[in-house]
C-alpha cells in the first residue's frame, strides 16, 4: 500500500493512536547512528565504576552483608541494586532530558502530531524507546558482573527481564512528568527526586537499618521496588513479594502512558 | 462552488476571551490556490492549524474533502502536507532522512519513500546536500526541504504558512518558482501572507483578513479593480508639509490616503495627475506612479498597511 488515505482509513487509526509506534523507534535509531554517543557510555560506565568504588572500596571495610535470612559479600550484595539503577538511569535520560529537548525546542512531536501519528504512538514509541536503552545498559552490566564472578546462579538472567520492567516504569512515569515541564529550571526538579532516592533506596544497604518511618517512606519509592524485584531474581528467591512490586510498576506505566498521551494532545492537538 | 476540497462555514476560534478568528466563511476548490492575506495577528496561522487538524475550532463548521478534522484528524492530516511558519525540520537528521521518516510518519512503505526520495530531492533542488544534517542547509534550503517533506505523502492539499516570510529576495524567487510547479501540476495550495506581491503572484483567489474577520473576497485582478484604482501616483513633500497640502490634494483625485511619510493618490492616470499638482504650484520633492496592488486594497478596507 503506497497512499497516504489508504493507510489512514485501512487501520482503525483513532484520534490518540494511528497503530504506528515502531516509526518513533526508527526515528530514534536514525538520530542515534550518528549522535549522542557520549551520553549512552557515561550511563553504562556508571553503575560499573559505583560497583568497583563500592564493592571493592567499601566492600572491604564491610565484609559481608546479613540481609533476611543469608550472609553474603557485600560486592555481591550491591550489584542487583546497582542494575536497577543502571535500567532506572538509561530509562530516565531519554524520557525527561531527551523528551523535553523535543518537547519544547526541536518541537519534533508537534511535527509528529501534523501528521496521521496520534498521541499514543509518540508516548508508546519513545518509552519503548528508553525502555531498550535501560534493557541495554542492564545487559552491559550483568555482562561486567558476570565477568567479574559476581553472578550467583544462571537465575540472575532473569533480572534482565525484571530490569526491563523497571525501565518501563521510569520511562513512563518520566515522559509524564516531562510533559508539565517548561523550563530547565523545573527540569532541575527531577535530578532533585532522583538523587536522594538513588543513595537511599537500598542499593547500597539494606534500608532495614533505618527508623520504621524512613523505611515506610522509602518503600513506597519506585526505585525499592525496582532494586528488591531484581534483587530477587538475581538471587533466585521468587516469593509472593515479587507481585507485588510488579504491580507497581504496572501500575506506574499505566499511569505514564495515560498522562503522557493525554498531555501530548492538549499540548498539540488544541 | 460545487464539491469544495474546503469548506468553512462561521469558523470561529476564540483564546480566553480573545477572539482569533471570527466567524469565517470561505470554500477552496479542488487544483486552486487560494491564500490568506492580512498582517500578523489577523488569525491566519489560526485558521492554518485548524484547517491542518491540530487545533480546535470555538464554533462553526469544517469540512476537508467532506470529513470534520475534529472527528477524523488522523485521516484528514493523511491527505494533507503541512508546512509551518517556522522551519520544524529534524536536526538531528539528514536531508535525506528528514524526507524518509516524515514518510514513515504517514506509514508509507520504504520502497515507495526510496523512489518519492529522488524526485523530491530534484523538486527542491538538494540534490548534492542530500547526506548533510539539516543544520548546515540555508534558510531558503531549509524551506524548500520543508515543502519536500510536506510532499512525500503526495498530500491532496498543501498548507504552507507565510511559505517565504525570512527568506531574501532570490530565495523567495525561488520559492515562488517551485510553488508555481506543484500548482502546474494540479496540487492544491493554500498558502498564508502579508506579502501583497506573494499574494498576487500565487494566488487564484484570496481573502484578504483583519482581526480574525475576511474584509474581501476575489482574484487579485478582481479585488484591485473593486476597490482601487488603476494607478496610484505616490508624492512627498516632506514630512512637515505633507499635512499642509493635503487638503488641496484630496480635490484633485478620487481617493487619497495620507500615511506618515507619502501621499497616495488614487487615479485612472498618475502622469496627467501629477502634472496637474505641479500646474496647481506645488512641487513634490519625489513622485512615483506605479499600478494598484493588494496593498491598496488593504489600505483601503482598513485604513491601515500591511506590513506596520
Amino acid at each position: 500500500m503506497s497512499n497516504a488515505v489508504d493507510i489512514a482509513m485501512s487501520r482503525k487509526s483513532t484520534a490518540m493512536y494511528a497503530g504506528r509506534p515502531q516509526v518513533l523507534l526508527e526515528r530514534g535509531w536514525l538520530a542515534f547512528r550518528s549522535t549522542n554517543w557520549v551520553p549512552v557510555v557515561t550511563g553504562f560506565v556508571e553503575p560499573v565504576l559505583f560497583l568497583l568504588a563500592f564493592g571493592y572500596g567499601m566492600g572491604n571495610l564491610v565484609g559481608d552483608v546479613t540481609t533476611g535470612s543469608k550472609t553474603i559479600d557485600y560486592t555481591l550484595f550491591i550489584a542487583p541494586g546497582l542494575l536497577a539503577n543502571s535500567a532506572m538511569n538509561g530509562a530516565i535520560y531519554d524520557s525527561t532530558w531527551n523528551v523535553f529537548w523535543k518537547l519544547n525546542e526541536s518541537k519534533l512531536y508537534k511535527t509528529m502530531l501534523s501528521t496521521p501519528l496520534g498521541p499514543l504512538d509518540i508516548a508508546l514509541g519513545e518509552i519503548t524507546w528508553a525502555l531498550i536503552r535501560g534493557l541495554v545498559y542492564s545487559i552491559g552490566f550483568l555482562t561486567v558482573v558476570t565477568a567479574l564472578g559476581l553472578t550467583p546462579s544462571f537465575w540472575a538472567i532473569l533480572a534482565i527481564p525484571a530490569a526491563s520492567l523497571v525501565a518501563f516504569g521510569f520511562a513512563s512515569f518520566g515522559m509524564a512528568i516531562t510533559s508539565y515541564f517548561k523550563t530547565y529550571q523545573q527540569m532541575g526538579f527531577i535530578n532533585f527526586v532522583l538523587l536522594p532516592m538513588t543513595l537511599f533506596s537500598g542499593s547500597l544497604y539494606p534500608i532495614s537499618v533505618y527508623p520504621d518511618w524512613l523505611e515506610k517512606i522509602i518503600m513506597a519509592l519506585p526505585l525499592w521496588h525496582g532494586i528488591e524485584l531484581v534483587r530477587a531474581f538475581w538471587f533466585g528467591e521468587v516469593n509472593s513479594g515479587v507481585f507485588v512490586h510488579i504491580s507497581y510498576f504496572v501500575v506506574m506505566i499505566a499511569i505514564g502512558l495515560f498522562v503522557t498521551s493525554r498531555r501530548l494532545r492538549a499540548l498539540f492537538l488544541r | 462552488m460545487s464539491n469544495p476540497l474546503i469548506s468553512a462555514r462561521g469558523l470561529t476560534k476564540k483564546f480566553g476571551d480573545f477572539t482569533a478568528v471570527d466567524a469565517v466563511d470561505f470554500d477552496v476548490a479542488k487544483g486552486e490556490s487560494f491564500g490568506l492575506l492580512g498582517p500578523n495577528g489577523a488569525g491566519k496561522s489560526t485558521i492554518m492549524r485548524v484547517l491542518a487538524a491540530t487545533s480546535q475550532r470555538t464554533s462553526g463548521t469544517v469540512e476537508i474533502l467532506g470529513k470534520d478534522p475534529e472527528l477524523f484528524g488522523p485521516l484528514v492530516r493523511a491527505h494533507l502536507g503541512v508546512v509551518p511558519q517556522q522551519d520544524n525540520l529534524d536536526g538531528e537528521l539528514t536531508v535525506t532522512e528528514n524526507l524518509y521518516i516524515y514518510g514513515r510518519y504517514f506509514g508509507l512503505s520504504k520502497k515507495f519513500i526510496s523512489n518519492k526520495i529522488e524526485e523530491l530531492l530534484e523538486f527542491a533542488q538538494l540534490e548534492e546536500k542530500r547526506d548533510v544534517k539539516v543544520e548546515a542547509l540555508s534558510g531558503g534550503m531549509k524551506r524548500r526541504l520543508t515543502i519536500a517533506r510536506g510532499l512525500v505523502s503526495e498530500p491532496d492539499i498543501l498548507l504552507l504558512d507565510e511559505p517565504t516570510t525570512g527568506l531574501d529576495p532570490q530565495a523567495r524567487h525561488i520559492l515562488w518558482d517551485r510553488l508555481f510547479r506543484l500548482k502546474e501540476q494540479g496540487v492544491t495550495l493554500v498558502l498564508t501572507t502579508h506579502f501583497m506581491d506573494e499574494a498576487e503572484q500565487l494566488c487564484d483567489r484570496l481573502v484578504v483578513m483583519d482581526k480574525g474577520s475576511i474584509m474581501a473576497e476575489g482574484s487579485p485582478a478582481s479585488l484591485i479593480k473593486q476597490y482601487s484604482s488603476k494607478e496610484v501616483l505616490e508624492v512627498r513633500f516632506g514630512s512637515d508639509r505633507n499635512k499642509e497640502v493635503a487638503p488641496q490634494l484630496a480635490t484633485m483625485c478620487e481617493r487619497m490616503e495620507t500615511l506618515p511619510d507619502r501621499i497616495l493618490m488614487y487615479t485612472e492616470d498618475g502622469e496627467k495627475l501629477l502634472e496637474k499638482i505641479t500646474h496647481a504650484g506645488m512641487h513634490a520633492t519625489t513622485s512615483l506612479v506605479r499600478r494598484s496592488s493588494l496593498e491598496d486594497v488593504f489600505l483601503r478596507l482598513t485604513g491601515r498597511t500591511l506590513i506596520e
